[in-house]
């Protein structure tokens, strides 16, 4: 599948597995998509190698978008891709998107064929300049 | 460094964050999520594990190895930060370092968790302690002096309003209490001299 891949990485696993439920419903599986959330000990928070392994499960040659919920989700996001290290690192871009919207809105975008820098524009919309 | 040496700076480390791991997890049930305890005793209990086989790396090796294990087993935001800063370390360390060749290291180090966490001194944040302990090494100071700038330095984050991470949620409510992330990081500082002087 040569669409862009969608990581979904939330604090809790149910966020997490809802927002991919809401983008298989509403965009089917035209699009590679893996999600993660907790912190691999049962509570609440993200996991680099959860987000890794999340990637790796997305993964496309045409990139992957990761949307994230708060703070702790983003840093954890960056580092995964700092240690999945280049060439790959360059096609996975962290999105500044809300987590829902910004996962349907990529989503959609990459079901039609976008490029990665036209689905991460398409989530960075959703969020106020 | 000798293999001895480094395994000791482990064992100083893993020792301090689990004797203090109930302080740390108070401190950030204060004003973060109450996990910051348990997990940095995680992180440093998975570093000890593997201890041998670190120090038997060379130096910049090791403390990358230390970092990633930290990165993968730690959690919550303070893995990728506290193993940024280790990670960061063993790029720029030469394998014998003098004070010089420390200092250095350790300010980019600092540039590195600041970048990975998006933030800056004065934020209530590790770097607040980090920064005085850099400012400390490059003026000569003694590993006494430099451990109790790191403490004062730590204490000296109460009054500040959180700018990042969770606590930053709180706002002006977050003023008043110590960051557990200083606090972890004025422990290690202190674990570390302690375990350097001795030798």
């Amino acid at each position: 599948m040569s669409n862009v891949g969608i990581v979904i990485v939330s604090h809790s696993p149910l966020v997490a597995e809802g927002t991919a439920d809401m983008v298989r419903q509403m965009v089917g599986d035209e699009v590679p998509l893996a999600w993660c959330g907790g912190n691999g000990h049962g509570g609440l928070g993200t996991s680099v190698e959860a987000i890794m392994d999340a990637i790796d499960k997305a993964w496309s040659e045409a990139g992957v978008a990761i949307l994230v919920d708060l703070g702790g989700a983003e840093t954890n996001s960056e580092m995964a891709v700092e240690m999945i290290g280049e060439p790959r690192s360059h096609r996975i871009v962290v999105c500044n998107a809300p987590i829902v919207e910004g996962a349907v809105m990529a989503a959609t975008e990459s079901s039609g064929g976008a490029s990665l820098k036209e689905v991460v524009a398409t989530a960075h919309e959703l969020s106020p300049a | 460094m000798a293999a001895a040496d480094f395994s000791r700076l482990i064992t100083a480390a893993a020792d301090t964050i689990a004797a203090h791991a109930e302080e740390l997890t108070a401190l950030d049930q204060a004003i973060g999520d109450g996990d910051h305890g348990l997990n940095m005793k995680r992180g440093f209990e998975a570093v000890r594990a593997e201890a041998d086989a670190f120090s038997a790396k060379p130096l910049p090796e090791a403390l990358k190895a230390v970092g990633t294990k930290l990165v993968m087993t730690v959690g919550g935001a303070s893995g990728p930060l506290f193993g940024t800063l280790f990670m960061a370390l063993g790029k720029d360390l030469p394998a014998a370092p003098d004070r010089n060749g420390l200092a250095a290291a350790l300010g980019k180090a600092i540039e590195a968790v600041a970048a990975r966490g998006k933030s800056q001194v004065g934020q209530k944040t590790m770097l607040d302690v980090l920064q005085p302990v850099y400012e400390a090494l490059t003026q000569g100071k003694t590993a006494t002096e430099i451990v109790d700038a790191a403490d004062k330095a730590a204490e000296a984050t109460v009054p500040m309003k959180a700018l990042r991470g969770r606590a930053s949620f709180l706002a002006e409510r977050s003023i008043g209490h110590m960051d557990a992330g200083a606090r972890s990081t004025a422990l290690l500082v202190r674990a570390v001299a302690e375990a350097i002087e001795d030798h």
